[in-house]
């Protein structure tokens, strides 16, 4: 068994995942790049369920562990926003991982809905929290925060005691 | 019982109301409003290490409409706070409630968007509880409290 997370048996998964990318999707590959023994790659956001659908259906990578985003509100990054997909492979028990820039003005992205049955609930979050939406999620719905709720507080310019969200109930006397 | 020496008659006087109250005090049915980390704490008062049945009120409901007695024990979240008030209207008076650890009672250590910064903003407490989470004799103790207040209830109360 491969114990997984950042041991050499993993990295040179990564390494082949990220070789099979860069052979098959040569225009798409942003970036690649390492940390913690980790390798992940950036692809273009227009090429990312391409992408992650071959990468499944090709190489092995059945599962989607998790699909969230990352606010770089202030940082020197190409965009504000970054998705990140982090794959999994039952067979070989490693992880992968694929991130894509996501710009402020136009925040979507396609979604995974018809490729794995496990993201249409992460998008939800993501929605939520990021305000990211996902074409061709046709239930993108508020999924943490109540239906009514307005804003998506994990934008680093949420005010993190909200806006007074907390405080508007009705009181209820004995 | 020795009772009948006291009073060969077999019957004593007392006062409607304080019959009731007796009668109330010794018989909380408790509906668990358990949310978060200080429910297992209320399930370990329950339990029978401190044994909460020995105060009477270990019927626990999970109907609010059988109950009497709301224990909300956790953080209650903009998305629950409506459950809770649901749930609260929907227990028959007299009703009286316990705030069981520093969430319930203040929002604890999450002042955050999410979290409402205590319950008794929103619904009626009669017992708050300190700690995080309290232990099972500030619950114990606060049932006792709430035995008090139920002994001060008068007939006309809810009228
Ligand atoms: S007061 Fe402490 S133990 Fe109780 S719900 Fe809050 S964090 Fe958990």
């Amino acid at each position: 068994m491969i114990p997984h997370g950042g041991t050499e048996g993993s990295v040179d998964q990564e390494t082949a995942a990220i070789d099979f990318i860069q052979a098959r999707f040569p225009t798409a590959v942003l970036a690649v790049a390492e940390s913690s023994g980790q390798k992940w790659i950036e692809v273009a956001r227009d090429q990312i369920v391409p992408v992650l659908t071959a990468l499944r259906d090709e190489q092995g990578w059945d599962m989607l562990m998790d699909l969230t985003a990352v606010d770089y509100l202030g940082m020197e990054t190409p965009e504000r926003f970054q998705m990140v997909y982090q794959l999994y492979s039952l067979a070989r028990n490693s992880y992968f991982r694929v991130k894509c820039w996501v710009p402020e003005s136009d925040p979507t992205v396609d979604t995974l809905t018809h490729v794995w049955k496990a993201a249409p609930w992460a998008e939800r979050e993501v929605w939520d929290m990021y305000g990211i939406r996902f074409n061709g999620n046709n239930d993108l719905r508020r999924i943490l925060t109540p239906f009514s709720y307005e804003g998506h507080p994990l934008r680093k310019d949420y005010p993190l005691q909200g806006r007074g969200e907390r405080n508007q109930f009705p009181r209820y006397e004995k | 019982m020795g009772l009948e020496n006291w009073s060969p008659e077999g019957a004593l006087t007392t006062r409607v109301e304080e019959l009731l109250n007796w009668g109330r005090a010794n018989s909380l049915w408790p509906m668990p409003f358990g949310v978060a980390c200080c429910a297992i704490e209320m399930m370990g008062t329950l339990s029978s290490r401190y044994d909460l049945s020995r105060f009477g009120a270990e019927a626990i409901r999970f109907s609010p409409r059988q109950s009497d007695l709301m224990i909300v024990s956790g953080r209650i979240s903009l998305k629950m706070l409506p459950v809770l008030q649901k749930i609260w209207e929907q227990m028959p008076e007299p009703k009286w409630c316990i705030s069981m650890g520093a969430c319930a009672s203040c929002g604890g250590i999450f002042d955050t968007y999410a979290m409402i910064q205590g319950i008794d903003r929103f619904v009626p407490v009669d017992v708050y509880i300190p700690g995080c989470p309290p232990r099972p004799e500030s619950l114990i103790d606060a049932v006792i409290k709430i035995q008090e207040l139920v002994k001060l209830e008068r007939l006309d109360s809810h009228a």
